[in-house]
C-alpha cells in the first residue's frame, strides 16, 4: 500500500516535528484558535440563549432562523470577510481573522439553540414549584434549570467544538495555518503522503475532543437525572 | 484590497453569463449529491428499521464521518481518483446520507404503533399499509432531512472549488476573488451562494407545507446532538 506506507513515513519523520511548519506549531495553532472561536461563541450565546429560554421572549427568532444559521456555508463565510477584514488590517486580516470570525458564526448557533432548548425542556412544573418556594428568577435559572439543562448545553458545546475543528481546516485556503496547511500543501505539491497525513491528524483531533465532550456530558449529568433516561 | 473599491460594477456587468454559468454549474453538482444521496439514504433507512441492531452502527458511523472536513475528503480524493466530477460528487453524497439517514429513520419512527396496529385491522396490506398510513405520517421529518441536505449541500459545493477552476460553482468566484485580491468576485461568489442556500431553505419550507397541509407547524428549532 503505497498510501499507507507514504503517509506512515511522513508522519514518522522527525523533521515534520519541529520547526514553524512543525506538527507541534501547527496543532497549537488549530486548537487555539478553536478554542478562541468556542469561548468567544459560548460567551455571546449561552447566556442569550438560556435567557430566551428562561423568559420566552424571542423565542419565535431562535425557532424561525436556527436552521439558516445551521445552512450558512463556512467557505462563503470566510470569503466574504476577507474584503472587510482588509480594511481593518492588511496583514491579519487577509490570514487570521476571517477563520476566526468565521468559526465563532459556525459555533454560535448549536451553543445557542441547545441552551435554548434545554431551559424550554425543564418540565414547567418543576419551575412552578420553585417560584412557589420564592426562588427569585435568576435562582430559579441558575439552581433548576441550567442544572437540569446542563447535558443539553454540553451537546451543543460538543456539536460547535466538532464542527469547528473540522471547517478550520477551510482556514488554510485562506491563509490561516492549523492543520489544514498539511492538506493544501499536500495537494499543491501532489505529496500523498503529507495530505492524508493531515487529513489523519484533523480527524484525529476532531476524535479526540468529541471523545473528551462525551466523557464530560456523562459528569455533567446531574445524579438525580442519571437513573432517567436523559436524550 | 489595494485601494479599490469594494465592488466593481462594469465588472460584474461584464460577466453575467460566466456568473449565470456558474450557478447553473452550482445547482447541477448540489442537485446530483442530493438526489443520489437520497435514493441511497432511503434504502439505508429502510433497512435499519426493519433491522433496528443495525442502526446504532450507523449512526455512530455517521458521527465519525462528520468529524472528517469536507476540505480533507475532497483533497484525499484527487490523490486517489484524480479530478472528475466524482470528485466532487462523492464527498457530497456522503455526507447528504449523513443528514438523511437519521431523518428518514425519525420519520417512521414518529408513526405511533396503534395506527399501524389499526391499519392492520383494517384489512391494509404491507404496500398498502405503507404507502396510505406510514408516508403521509413521515413525510414532514423526511422533508425536513431533504431540506437540511440540500441547504448544507449547497454550501459544501463552494468547497468544491478547491479542486480547480473546472468545479466550485460559485465557490470558484470566492477563491479566485481570494487568490487575486479581487474584492468583486469574492461578493459575488458569497453572497450568490448563500443566496442560494436561502432560496434553497425558502422553497423547500413552502413546499413542506403545500405537500403536507395537515402537518402542525413545527414549534421546536431542532437541538444539536
Amino acid at each position: 500500500m503505497d498510501l499507507i506506507s507514504a503517509t506512515v513515513q511522513w508522519l514518522a519523520d522527525p523533521a515534520h516535528w519541529q520547526g514553524p511548519n512543525g506538527i507541534p506549531m501547527r496543532l497549537e495553532e488549530h486548537v487555539i484558535l478553536s478554542a478562541i472561536s468556542l469561548l468567544v461563541a459560548a460567551c455571546v450565546a449561552l447566556p442569550v440563549g438560556l435567557w430566551i429560554g428562561h423568559s420566552g421572549r424571542f423565542s419565535w427568532w431562535i425557532v424561525g432562523s436556527a436552521n439558516a444559521w445551521r445552512a450558512l456555508p463556512s467557505f462563503a463565510v470566510i470569503g466574504l470577510l476577507v474584503p472587510f477584514t482588509t480594511i481593518v488590517d492588511p496583514d491579519r486580516g487577509f490570514t487570521l481573522y476571517p477563520t476566526l470570525i468565521a468559526m465563532v458564526v459556525l459555533a454560535g448557533p448549536p451553543i445557542l439553540v441547545n441552551a435554548y432548548e434545554g431551559v424550554v425542556g425543564v418540565d414547567r412544573d418543576l419551575v412552578e414549584e420553585a417560584r412557589a418556594m420564592g426562588m427569585k428568577e435568576r435562582q430559579i435559572l441558575t439552581g433548576v434549570e441550567v442544572p437540569i439543562a446542563l447535558p443539553v448545553l454540553a451537546t451543543g458545546m460538543r456539536s460547535a467544538a466538532v464542527q469547528v475543528i473540522a471547517t478550520a481546516t477551510l482556514g488554510s485556503t485562506f491563509g490561516f495555518g492549523g492543520l489544514g496547511r498539511y492538506i493544501v500543501l499536500g495537494d499543491a505539491n501532489q505529496d500523498t503522503g503529507e495530505l492524508f497525513g493531515g487529513v489523519l491528524l484533523v480527524a484525529g483531533l476532531a476524535l479526540v475532543t468529541l471523545g473528551l465532550f462525551l466523557l464530560l456530558e456523562r459528569g455533567l449529568t446531574s445524579k438525580g437525572l442519571s437513573r432517567r433516561v436523559v436524550e | 484590497m489595494n485601494g479599490e473599491p469594494l465592488i466593481r460594477w462594469d465588472w460584474l456587468v461584464d460577466h453575467l453569463w460566466p456568473i449565470a454559468g456558474r450557478v447553473e454549474q452550482h445547482l447541477y453538482l448540489a442537485g446530483i449529491a442530493v438526489i443520489v444521496g437520497f435514493a441511497i439514504s432511503f434504502a439505508l433507512a429502510t433497512v435499519s428499521i426493519r433491522r433496528r441492531r443495525l442502526y446504532p452502527v450507523v449512526t455512530v458511523l455517521a458521527t465519525a464521518a462528520y468529524t472528517i472536513p469536507s476540505f480533507a475528503l475532497f483533497a484525499a480524493l484527487v490523490a486517489i481518483t484524480g479530478i472528475s466530477v466524482w470528485t466532487a460528487e462523492l464527498p457530497l453524497i456522503l455526507y447528504t446520507i449523513i443528514l438523511f439517514v437519521p431523518n428518514i429513520v425519525a420519520g417512521f419512527d414518529s408513526v405511533p404503533w396503534d395506527v399501524l396496529d389499526a391499519a392492520d385491522g383494517m384489512g391494509y396490506t404491507r404496500g398498502q399499509r405503507w404507502w396510505r398510513v406510514e408516508m403521509p405520517i413521515a413525510v414532514p421529518l423526511v422533508v425536513a432531512g431533504l431540506r437540511l441536505a440540500t441547504v448544507s449541500t449547497i454550501g459544501l459545493v463552494t468547497v468544491t472549488a478547491i479542486l480547480g477552476d473546472s468545479m466550485g460553482g460559485l465557490g470558484y468566484y470566492i477563491l479566485d476573488g481570494y487568490h487575486r485580491h479581487f474584492t468583486t468576485e469574492i461578493l459575488v461568489g458569497g453572497v450568490l451562494s448563500i443566496a442560494l442556500a436561502g432560496a434553497a431553505d425558502i422553497t423547500f419550507v413552502l413546499a413542506g407545507r403545500m405537500l403536507t397541509p395537515w402537518a402542525a407547524r413545527r414549534t421546536e428549532s431542532g437541538r444539536w446532538t
